[in-house]
């Protein structure tokens, strides 16, 4: 143990060889494709930590369940069957716009709508570190969760799937400053990319140029053109604009629909699997 | 000979401190959560550094990396040269009052942030906010309390 005297060489042989492992997983992770498949076999390696450590927080809020009143329960039970009466209301009429939305596509000969599968996770934790927005979900291969999935809660879209372990899986936010997504202004159909900041109330969007239409207030809906996420969810509304003549673009930021600082369910969506499958395989519930 | 007594000891602190690192907590809260894996790494460097040091600040490090999903060996690297500093002058630091030592920790915590932004400012270009600094600052305050905690938990158990 007194031989620490005598390591001082080591100790910085110790610390070349530290850095230069470093280095090679930075490598490895960023620039090589194999980072996605190591990811998610440490995903599932650790995640029986993430478990453990959610346990006091779920105890705790299992507890303020057990204590709450009597009245405060009836009171709650009556808000959340009033709305889902009013939300039953409004699916009632979406039925019926979606069905008619596709007869009208049908007759443009445009593609259908496609409305996935979906399947409600539970946020386990939500690590905030500055440099990384991720959320580790219950929700893991064992139930079909893949990659590149798309994320959303009641409000608008949360982000996807980077990692996926057996029981638990890693998505990346869109507030994440190496995700970015293509959306559309709801109002004037301008198309552009909306990426993330390392904020968690704002996104920055990009390559506007000086004289496109885009006030405060504008709302952004996913434009389906990534490939990734399903046309027409909200993403975020437009909170500020700046135009300065002497840069090429105008620098806009918008606010997310979805409070991705305190989310605890979200729904993930499989895009792809047309409307009919969806309806026909939910109907015998 | 207790050449491996106390070791288990050891990793037990070090998974707990894990364990805070990833314990959900409101997003106020959050934004000064200390740096507990690395405190307690560096506490162990300063207390037995033939037993603790580079080699477990970086699995400690690269664990971090994976727990809180920074690009892997962001946090291995500023882990491994913190502990290196530390491990050199571990005499040293041993000598100062527990006041000085929180102030030392505030440096390396403050040299460890730093590392972690540029590197992954390199990587993936994030943009520096002030805040960030903030564990810097609650770290500097917890390090006389853990510091206690764990010389306690050490002389309990008799680890060497």
């Amino acid at each position: 143990m007194n031989a620490i005297f005598s390591r001082g060489p080591l100790l910085g042989l110790r610390l070349l060889l530290a850095v230069l492992c470093s280095v090679g997983l930075m490598v490895v992770d960023r620039y090589t494709e194999r980072s996605t498949q190591l990811r998610s076999f440490l995903t599932s390696a650790v995640s029986p930590l993430f478990y453990v450590a959610s346990l006091p927080e779920t105890l705790l809020s299992g507890a303020t369940e057990q204590f709450m009143s009597h009245q405060r329960l009836l009171d709650e039970n009556a808000r959340l069957k009033e709305t889902l009466l009013r939300q039953n209301g409004q699916l009632q009429l979406l039925g019926y716009l979606q069905q008619e939305n596709s007869k009208l596509r049908a007759l443009l000969g445009s593609a259908p709508l496609t409305n996935g599968q979906r399947l409600v996770a539970e946020v386990l934790a939500v690590y905030s570190h500055p440099f990384s927005h991720q959320v580790v979900l219950n929700k893991g291969k064992n139930d079909g969760v893949t990659e590149h999935q798309p994320l959303i809660d009641e409000s608008g879209v949360v982000g996807q799937i980077v990692s996926v372990g057996p029981t638990s899986s890693r998505a990346l936010l869109i507030s994440d400053n190496t995700h970015a997504l293509s959306v559309r202004a709801e109002r004037t159909g301008i198309r552009t990319v909306a990426e993330g900041l390392g904020q968690w109330d704002l996104l920055r969007v990009i390559h506007l140029p000086q004289s496109a239409d885009i006030r405060v207030g504008d709302r952004l809906l996913t434009s389906g053109l990534d490939g990734l996420f399903p046309e027409g969810y909200p993403v975020a509304e437009v909170s500020r604009v700046q135009q300065d003549e002497s840069q090429p673009f105008m620098t806009v930021y918008a606010k997310p629909y979805a409070q991705l600082d305190r989310i605890r369910h979200v729904l993930l969506l499989w895009p792809g699997t047309r409307l009919d499958d969806v309806l026909n395989a939910e109907e015998p519930k | 000979m207790r050449r491996n007594g106390g070791l288990g000891f050891i990793y037990l602190s070090l998974l707990v401190a894990l364990l805070l690192t990833v314990m959900p907590m409101p997003q106020q809260v959050k934004l000064f959560r200390p740096d507990w894996a690395l405190l307690v790494v560096l506490y162990w460097t300063m207390a037995l550094p033939g037993r603790v040091n580079i080699l477990t600040a970086f699995v400690l490090g690269f664990l971090t990396d994976v727990l809180i999903g920074t690009v892997l060996g962001v946090n291995a690297l500023a882990f491994s040269v913190v502990a290196f500093i530390v491990a050199v002058n571990h005499l040293k630091i041993r000598n100062f009052s527990v006041i000085q030592q929180a102030l030392l920790m505030g440096l390396f915590l403050a040299l460890y942030h730093l590392l972690l932004f540029w590197l992954s400012h390199f990587l993936t270009g994030v943009y520096f906010l002030p805040a960030y600094l903030w564990p810097v600052l609650t770290g500097m305050l917890v390090w006389p309390w853990l510091f206690w905690l764990l010389r306690r938990y050490r002389r309990q158990f008799k680890i060497q």
